[in-house]
């Protein structure tokens, strides 16, 4: 505007829609950290909002229960002004039969320019980009994928180490059940961490498929051997609700060999975070003094978690091909 | 279609260097000291502009004058026009800016929507005083109804020329002031 060239232009090819990141490069998440960098800030403001998404609409489709992703989503678009509509199953035509196209094509209908789409069925957000001119943003799709929460972890490991190549990531339990997990693998690799995915056998499934999908992690049953060494420490929630019956002999026997304890945590180094993608089960999966510790990071997991959908947000409008 | 580019400089780094110090001594004249200004760059190369008028002002009246730096992306007015988004770069006000007198300093004025932007960002961090407008180059074409306080230079210039400042701060070598025409 001043003549001459002064903003720097993203140099990537247009994303459209965020639904996993396993079509990410390292630079295109670099350039999401550096949004949310600048989404932070505007965070600190008094006024914690700024106009870039005026008169834009964005629907939350939450169609299984969240409390976090779907708060942080609808604060993340309040704070670019765009207009916000949250829906739940519950209370909606889908309690009617209303399919999930129909659901799409009324809210195209609406004038919605951006779907947030959390839901049971893994690649629903997937059917949803094809029927849907405007943007999709995957908010957990079943045992699938969840690229929001998998992006402000990069970011909040990257924040608090400096960086995240060479880093030991140990994810930790649940992992069958896990779009967090699935995630996190694409966008570590990606950025160049060693991850070792640590679970019993009956939570992890065939060894082979794993490293078929990502041939560098590494697997162990053992908890007290894979933290040695350990950046980052990272529990996953046990899901009760998904659990088939006979994965695990009894809670108090997973805990035991499998939670995040005190004693665990300083096997690691001395600077290793401890993360957690929430909601957690304290005393299962980890103990609440690992929780409250100064190496948790649990709490500015939730935090960046508003400045990471602000930066995804932002970068998606400018890339996306309706007019905006 | 191929036009060649030329390029032809209007200010060399001498004379950028007195008319920042000239802005700088009008600035202190016309608000009788600068006790209440902080000086507020527009990003990219308002900033180091601004800096540099702080310095001035330093040598000149013997205050260490507050500077920031605002980025105005988030504000724009064409956003939807650009595919895809330019980056977003940090915004850091020194302070409250409520009651105190600001000078958004920039390197070129050109249409005015960057000045527009930068007002309605400001008035969100809170309410100043006055806000006064310091720019290196006015080079006319203006499309809202603002105006600089404190020029530089005019420079009038065809909308199919570029003016381009380089500051060494940002640009490296020299300070000076082109207009570019053709192929950019």
């Amino acid at each position: 505007m001043t003549g001459h060239g002064t903003a720097t232009m993203l140099e990537r090819p247009q994303r459209r829609h965020v639904l996993d990141l396993d079509d990410f490069s390292r630079e295109e998440i670099e350039q999401v950290f550096r949004a949310a960098e600048m989404m932070k800030e505007v965070l600190t403001r008094a006024i914690k909002q700024v106009p870039v998404l005026r008169g834009k609409t964005v629907v939350n489709l939450f169609w299984e229960a969240s409390t976090r992703t779907r708060v942080s989503f609808e604060l993340a678009a309040k704070s670019l002004s765009a207009n916000v509509v949250s829906m739940t199953a519950a209370g909606s035509s889908v309690s009617k039969g209303e399919s999930l196209l129909d659901t799409v094509r009324t809210l195209q209908a609406l004038g919605a320019d951006f779907i947030v789409i959390r839901h049971s069925e893994s690649g629903a957000p997937y059917l949803v980009a094809q029927h849907f001119r405007g943007s999709v943003l995957n908010a957990g799709d079943g045992r699938h994928a969840h690229p929001s929460q998998a992006l402000l972890d990069l970011f909040t490991i990257r924040e608090r180490l400096g960086t995240i190549e060479g880093r030991k990531v140990v994810i930790i339990g649940d992992i069958l059940h896990s779009r967090v997990a699935r995630s996190n693998l694409w966008g570590l690799q990606t950025m160049g961490a060693h991850v070792v995915l640590c679970a019993p056998p009956t939570l992890l499934g065939a060894e082979a498929w794993w490293k078929q999908t990502w041939p560098g992690i590494e697997i162990s049953y053992d908890l007290d051997e894979a933290v040695k060494g350990a950046d980052v420490l990272m529990a996953l929630r046990l899901q009760r609700e998904r659990m088939q019956a006979g994965l695990l002999p009894s809670l108090r026997e997973y805990s035991r060999h499998f939670a995040l304890t005190a004693e665990r945590v300083a096997r690691a180094r001395p600077e290793a975070l401890v993360m957690h993608p929430g909601p957690m089960n304290e005393g299962i999966e980890i103990m609440p003094d690992v929780v409250t510790s100064p190496q948790s990071a649990i709490e500015e997991q939730v935090t960046n978690g508003v400045a990471i959908r602000m930066a995804l947000l932002y970068l998606l409008a400018g890339g996306s091909q309706i007019s905006l | 279609m191929s036009e060649e580019r030329t390029e032809k400089q209007v200010l060399n780094a001498d004379e950028m260097r007195r008319a920042i110090v000239r802005i700088a001594h009008e600035i202190a004249e016309r608000n009788e000291g600068v006790a209440d200004v902080l000086l507020i760059g527009i990003r990219r190369r308002g900033v180091p502009l601004a800096q540099r008028i702080a310095q001035a002002l330093l040598d000149a009246e013997g205050v260490q004058v507050p500077v920031g730096q605002i980025d105005i992306t988030l504000y724009r007015d064409d956003l939807s026009l650009r595919h895809p988004y330019p980056m977003v770069g940090p915004t850091h006000l020194p302070g409250d800016i409520t009651g105190r007198t600001i000078v958004l300093v920039d390197d070129v004025l050109y249409t005015g929507r960057t000045v527009r932007a930068a007002l309605d960002e400001l008035a969100d961090f809170g309410r100043p005083a006055r806000i006064q407008l310091a720019v290196l180059i006015d080079r006319g074409h203006r499309e809202l109804p603002i105006r600089a306080d404190f020029i530089g230079k005019n420079l009038p210039t065809a909308r199919d020329e570029m003016v381009e400042v380089h500051v060494s701060e940002i640009d490296g070598g020299e300070d000076g002031v082109f207009i570019v025409k053709g192929a950019s």
